[in-house]
């Protein structure tokens, strides 16, 4: 397996897989990504991955730059030999329109559609998560259908509440956190994807199948309910 | 306990950052300057990675509940203490129900504020930074403000009074030599994306003047004032930054990211800071110059280790000192 190495300042080394988002350069990073959590050298402070490439952390004072990548190097010599884990399916309940999702409409005009048409084509989809990054649990997603994208809104919103889902062009997402955003906002999951007080605390992670299924407003304050009861 | 009685511009909780969470977005947080925080640790004989008070240009103003040895690091914002200046950089002596105060910023935006003992609140992914925008961390996830009481860890006695007889004796500290200029040259590293630039940019980013413009806070610095462009329009992949990275987005004006970027950006990067340089930006104020220099890897990382060699004699110093104390 062929991996480029460059600095990232001085106490980070970024490493490539390939110049293009495919799923083979994906299942690379995959690779090293779980052979970097399985058998983390001494020196290294943490590893972000990414699209391509992943970034790993390092301090000087423990390791110099080159010794770094001869040990990388090495290591990664046997990221061929890692399994990559079955993917595993994440069902994420949304509540579509209404107060959650206030473009849902202009989604559907845009695309000629109606708006149960969209929420079908959404909720009928099968995604992949290429990465986790942007802001914490937030899941940049693949596989969304082309029927239904939408430009980003011209003006971008102040306050995007937690756990509303949007479409930015082809592709859909999350926001696990209050943020200001550009998506248009189709519908709220009552499911929490940033979980600060777990040692895990992203839900999700890359390689992860999603699938979004459509419920009532009723059956979304139950989950809330539910959910807040488990919490506290 | 530190009761606030005025929060200032932007007081929070911070340590050294949040780090082996950002694989799953959560951003590093942290000091902004690293340097000023670890030497105010260290003179109140604390971990460096203790958590202090990051201040901000228009500082708070705080009533001390218990008597308390402190140190005060950083950009110069006119420290008072009960209404008469004090020093920095060095160890103070405080009194139940002394105020400390700040007056009119002379030099930087930001001073750490170290307590022996460090101040207590609990730790939320291995981390006492404050994480704003997902308000977690520090004190309850946000800045303080009137009306707050922070906790400080208890002192061993014995210290606490080595440390008074500190306060109390002028000693004189050998703090490894750094200064912030209002118009400092900072030694950057090219970037992954560097040879993207035309020719005209790279010359540009070592020969321009650069301003620190408004929008410039915890997570990145804008610099206007010296355009710099793609030899050809690119559409990047994201990838993870660092502190310190200098990415450009389309308009030409370089973004430095700082404590509170995010974990990865999909602008090129045409350059890195140099780890020892960082706290010089972190001290900017809008309306700042700057100017880059180019440093090699290898050199930056050796200035580094002599720092941090520098950073080990004082700490050694002190804790001869605080022996004699005892």
């Amino acid at each position: 397996m062929d991996f480029t190495f460059t600095p990232l300042g001085d106490q980070a080394i970024t490493i490539e897989a390939g110049k293009e988002i495919s799923e083979e350069v994906q299942q690379r990073i995959r690779k090293a990504a779980a052979l970097l959590d399985e058998r983390p050298p001494a020196w290294m402070v943490e590893s972000i991955p990414a699209f391509t490439t992943i970034a790993i952390f390092y301090n000087p004072l423990a390791v110099l730059y080159d010794e770094a990548i001869s040990a990388l190097e090495e290591l990664l010599q046997h990221a061929g030999e890692i399994p990559v884990p079955a993917p595993r399916t994440v069902e994420i309940p949304v509540c579509y329109g209404g107060e959650f999702g206030p473009d849902l409409e202009f989604v559907a005009a845009h695309n000629g559609l109606s708006a149960e048409e969209v929420i079908a084509i959404h909720s009928g989809g099968v995604y992949a998560v290429s990465m986790i990054g942007f802001a914490p649990g937030f899941p940049f997603i693949s596989g969304m259908s082309e029927k239904i994208a939408a430009p980003r809104r011209e003006s971008p919103r102040l306050r995007i509440p937690e756990r509303t889902v949007g479409i930015a062009g082809i592709q859909t997402g999350v926001y696990p956190i209050e943020t200001p955003g550009g998506w248009q906002l189709i519908g709220r999951t009552p499911m929490r994807l940033f979980r600060p007080e777990q040692e895990t605390p992203s839900l999700l992670k890359a390689g992860d199948i999603i699938k979004f299924r459509r419920i009532s407003e009723s059956e979304y304050h139950g989950w809330e309910e539910h959910r807040d009861a488990e919490d506290s | 306990m530190l009761k606030i009685l005025k929060g200032g511009m932007l007081t929070s909780v911070q340590d050294l950052g949040r780090y082996g969470f950002q694989k799953y977005g959560v951003i590093a947080s942290g000091a902004m300057d690293p340097f000023a925080h670890r030497i105010a640790n260290l003179l109140v004989g604390n971990h460096e990675n203790a958590a202090t008070l990051e201040i901000s240009l228009a500082g708070p103003t705080i009533e001390f509940e218990t008597d308390a040895a402190i140190a005060l690091c950083g950009g110069d914002l006119s420290p008072q203490l009960d209404g008469k200046a004090c020093r920095m950089w060095s160890i103070l002596a405080v009194k139940k129900g002394s105020v400390l105060s700040f007056g009119a910023p002379k030099k930087g935006c930001r001073t750490y504020l170290a307590a022996a003992g460090g101040i207590d609140v609990p730790e939320v992914m291995h981390s006492k930074s404050t994480y704003l925008r997902a308000a977690i961390g520090g004190f309850q996830g946000r800045a303080l403000k009137a009306g707050d009481r922070v906790p400080l860890n208890p002192v061993e006695p014995k210290r606490a009074a080595a440390l008074v007889k500190a306060a109390n004796s002028g000693q004189e500290w050998q703090i490894p030599a750094i200064r912030y200029f209002n118009e400092p040259v900072v030694r950057i590293m090219k970037g992954r994306q560097f040879n993207l630039f035309d020719a005209e940019s790279q010359t540009r980013l070592f020969d321009g003047l650069f301003t620190v413009g408004t929008h410039s806070d915890r997570m990145g610095y804008r610099l206007e004032g010296t355009l710099l462009a793609l030899s050809e329009a690119a559409e990047l992949i994201s990838e993870p930054v660092a502190f310190g990275s200098i990415q450009v987005p389309p308009d030409g004006n370089p973004i430095v990211l700082m404590a509170d970027r995010q974990t990865t950006g999909g602008y090129p990067k045409i350059g890195q800071v140099a780890s020892i340089d960082l706290p010089l930006i972190s001290q900017l104020n809008p309306g700042d110059k700057i100017r880059f220099k180019e440093i090699s890897l290898e050199e930056a990382q050796k200035r580094m280790i002599a720092q941090e060699q520098q950073i080990r004699q004082m700490k050694i110093g002190i804790d001869l000192k605080m022996e004699e104390w005892k």
